[in-house]
């Protein structure tokens, strides 16, 4: 096989069995990789009503035929599981070098099932694989661990791991690689907890070869090329990082602000901003993998209450930690964010869970003696990240996420999730592609299932009335069907603000030599979403879980541009459930099976 | 005339696409292990190092050599490894004070940068500018005058 190394590694942790197997051709031709195939070898091994904290959920960590190649931005790998923050289909990714250091190994993925009895982790040198004892690692946060695993092997292996919030099962624990990239959300790192998996720690000195060498350099250097001219990957985003969002959202009047609860305007926007962070605290860019973009932020924060320093925050954590809770002091929303790094935590859903505690307290709705909480405290921000981490005091009720903690005091529409995950930093009532693609996006409250705001704001990759319902759900399908692709490719998203389909495909062709169209590569993105969509609606998901908080479909936005709007979900959903060959229920028909192999 | 491979660690991102390329070019697939050129990154602190041959004019590696394996390369001024004579004995790789000379032992091959004849294609596919081919005489003279362009401003505000 080119482009695959063709293998895959089966870890058995209950019986502490290793076994290499040849990847599945088949399974590969028709899911190409990461995402999509990891989501494959899940749904033909669990059970969709698994509990996911039990050993019978699996995790599988899987690359894309992409992945360590000359593509540009192709360091991607995935973890598909059933996510324990609310029990829909998982797959979370995240770049750096840990996914082309595993294939490099000689490995496409990895599937773990069953529980260890302690906790272990798991050793990669090429064909030497071993699980072993991390009894002196439990309860290490993921600096101490990546450190310590790196000089069992050497310097330039590469680690990912869990910090003590996997171990505690916070429901949104995320997985890290070398110390400061995430995969972040759905609580992927929670499920390793559950089975007392430490990390993996990687070495490999094997290539990896394309089918069509020059062909393939040739795709390869005209994407490059075309993100290295483009005005956002090629300037914006390697100028300020994800965070040039932050001036850009709320001048449109789309950074939501206090938990939904007010116009999405920050009146301090500009002191949280990626040109803030840049002329005060910014050391160097630094890249993913064979990424031309080289969005991440290494970030110092050199003195004061909050003297860290770290990577990040991206534009979700300054969001979530930043007007979501009135936070306007960027020095506490680093430290915060550098904290999530190091004890393994999602910033979206606890920003998310402590911006809906917060309402609750202010509206009495939580007592004050349970949890003192204010608007605009960075402080108080600071300590509740290590309380929820190690679930002490009413960080135990954070650690659930906001859903559960609104249910609990029996208003669960306070919580901003959307199946029950936190939704991150674009108020849809301000876009309304981006709601539609909340409500319906296959892991929950998410925006990279379908990232509407490139052609509602920033006009990637037409121009569209952020304000118009119209032609919404047939853009929507195909940028999530788009999406799907790429993230089975190993590429990351980033890529498709400069290229499309056609270089994704083509990179694709050369690179594995699967002789298909652009259209039939496509399809294969709606292969994807459909089967992660049969596997939600056999985990007891329906057509009304495709819907938003009351609040963003009935509570008019109280000021900015986007005054007096509501989502209009009502007209789109319907014809999106119509151009996805979905019946009224949601449930894909036979025909759209049929069409898509997977009846 | 002669050019220098010139890098500038402070601007390197660290993405490694260098060695992609050269590991491409010289060995048909993509594996960092066969790169001429290596990024030593210091992960925690986001610091990345392109590591890779200086081309020494007083070159360990071929003074090391006993079957007088390394030449120079009449054009570039590039230390080349003659695989036909060398022995594999791996003294070069002890000698060269950088590490940047060193033995890829699934093929039994010296490896060393050649400059790629000329036209470095690290150099054209670096995305961050940190890789870059400039004349030996003049290569660090952006550095003198972003330092003299600090002092200006220094001085200038002080008026």
């Amino acid at each position: 096989m080119f482009a695959w190394q063709g293998k895959i590694l089966r870890v058995n942790l209950s019986d502490g069995t290793i076994k290499a197997e040849p990847l599945n051709r088949e399974y590969a031709e028709q899911y190409i990789g990461a995402r999509g195939l990891g989501t494959k070898y899940f749904t033909e091994e669990v059970d969709p009503r698994v509990d996911p904290l039990s050993p019978e959920n699996k995790v599988i960590i899987m690359t894309g035929p992409l992945t360590g190649t000359f593509a540009g931005s192709g360091g991607r790998y995935n973890v598909v599981t059933k996510g324990p923050l609310n029990g829909t289909i998982a797959a979370s990714n995240s770049g750096g070098t840990f996914g082309p250091e595993l294939k490099y190994a000689g490995w496409d993925g990895i599937i773990f099932e069953g529980r260890a009895d302690s906790p272990v982790y798991l050793s990669i040198y090429n064909d030497q694989v071993e699980l072993k004892s991390a009894a002196e690692l439990w309860g290490q946060d993921v600096f101490a661990t990546t450190d310590a695993l790196k000089a069992t092997m050497d310097e330039e292996a590469k680690v990912c791991c869990i910090g003590p919030a996997g171990e505690n099962l916070v429901k949104y624990a995320c997985i890290m690689n070398e110390y400061h990239r995430a995969a972040g959300r759905s609580g992927v790192g929670a499920v390793m907890g559950s089975k007392n998996l430490k990390a993996i720690v990687v070495k490999g000195t094997l290539g990896i070869v394309v089918e069509d060498p020059k062909a393939f350099m040739a795709a390869a250097i005209d994407a490059r090329t075309k993100l290295r001219e483009h005005p956002v990957s090629g300037e914006g985003l390697a100028a300020y990082g994800t965070n040039i969002l932050v001036n850009i959202l709320n001048e449109h009047g789309g950074l939501p602000v206090k938990n939904f609860s007010e116009a999405a305007v920050f009146p301090n926007a500009e002191k949280i901003s990626g040109e803030y962070q840049t002329e005060k605290y910014l050391v160097r860019n630094k890249g993913c993998f064979g990424c031309t973009i080289g969005c991440g932020r290494v970030t110092d924060i050199p003195k004061g209450p909050f003297k860290s320093a770290g990577e990040g925050p991206e534009y979700e954590a300054t969001w979530t930690f930043g007007s979501n809770l009135a936070v306007d002091d960027f020095e506490a929303i680093c430290r915060a964010n550098f904290l999530c790094n190091e004890l393994g935590l999602d910033p979206i859903t606890l920003g998310g869970t402590i911006a809906c505690a917060i309402e609750l307290v202010e509206k009495g709705i939580i007592p004050r003696a349970t949890a003192d909480l204010r608007w605009g405290d960075g402080a108080m921000l600071v300590d509740l990240v290590t309380k929820a981490a190690y679930r002490e005091g009413f960080g135990d009720e954070l650690a659930e996420g906001s859903y559960r903690l609104a249910e609990k005091y029996g208003y669960p529409e306070y919580s901003m999730t959307v199946k029950k995950q936190e939704m991150p930093a674009y108020d849809p009532r301000a876009q309304q592609g981006i709601g539609l693609n909340y409500a319906t996006s296959n892991r929950g409250g998410c925006h990279v299932r379908g990232y509407m705001t490139s052609p509602e704001i920033l006009g990637i990759p037409v121009k569209v009335d952020p304000d118009d319902t119209e032609g919404k759900p047939a853009l929507l399908k195909l940028f999530q069907d788009l999406t799907a692709l790429v993230d089975a490719s190993g590429l990351c998203l980033f890529v498709t603000f400069a290229i499309g389909l056609p270089e994704i495909a083509a990179q694709l062709r050369t690179a594995t030599g699967l002789d298909l169209s652009d259209d039939e590569y496509l399809l294969i993105g709606e292969r994807i979403w459909n089967l992660e969509r049969l596997f939600n609606l056999q985990a007891g998901f329906a057509a009304e879980d495709d819907t938003l908080p009351p609040r963003l479909l009935k509570e008019p936005m109280k000021g900015g541009p986007h005054a007096g709007k509501v989502v209009q979900l009502g007209i789109m959903l319907p014809e999106y459930y119509q151009l996805r060959g979905w019946n009224e229920q949601g449930i894909p028909t036979e025909a759209k099976l049929q069409e898509l192999r997977l009846a | 005339m002669s050019k220098v491979l010139f890098v500038e660690p402070e601007k390197c991102t660290g993405c490694r696409s260098c060695e992609l390329i050269c590991s491409y070019i010289h060995a048909g697939e993509f594996n960092p292990l066969r790169s001429r050129i290596s990024i030593i990154a210091f992960e925690k602190t986001g610091f990345s190092f392109p590591a890779v041959c200086q081309q020494c004019s007083v070159a360990a590696c071929m003074e090391v050599c006993p079957v007088g394996a390394i030449s120079v390369d009449d054009v570039t001024g590039a230390k080349i490894v003659n695989h036909a004579i060398c022995l594999r004995c791996k003294m070069c790789t002890i000698a060269c004070p950088f590490g940047a000379t060193f033995y890829d032992a699934d093929h039994d091959l010296i490896i060393k940068c050649d400059l790629c004849g000329g036209d470095p294609e690290c150099v054209k596919h670096c995305p961050s500018g940190a890789i870059s081919y400039r004349e030996a005489k003049t290569a660090n003279f952006n550095k003198r005058r972003a330092n003299a362009e600090k002092f200006r401003d220094v001085m200038e505000e002080g008026r």
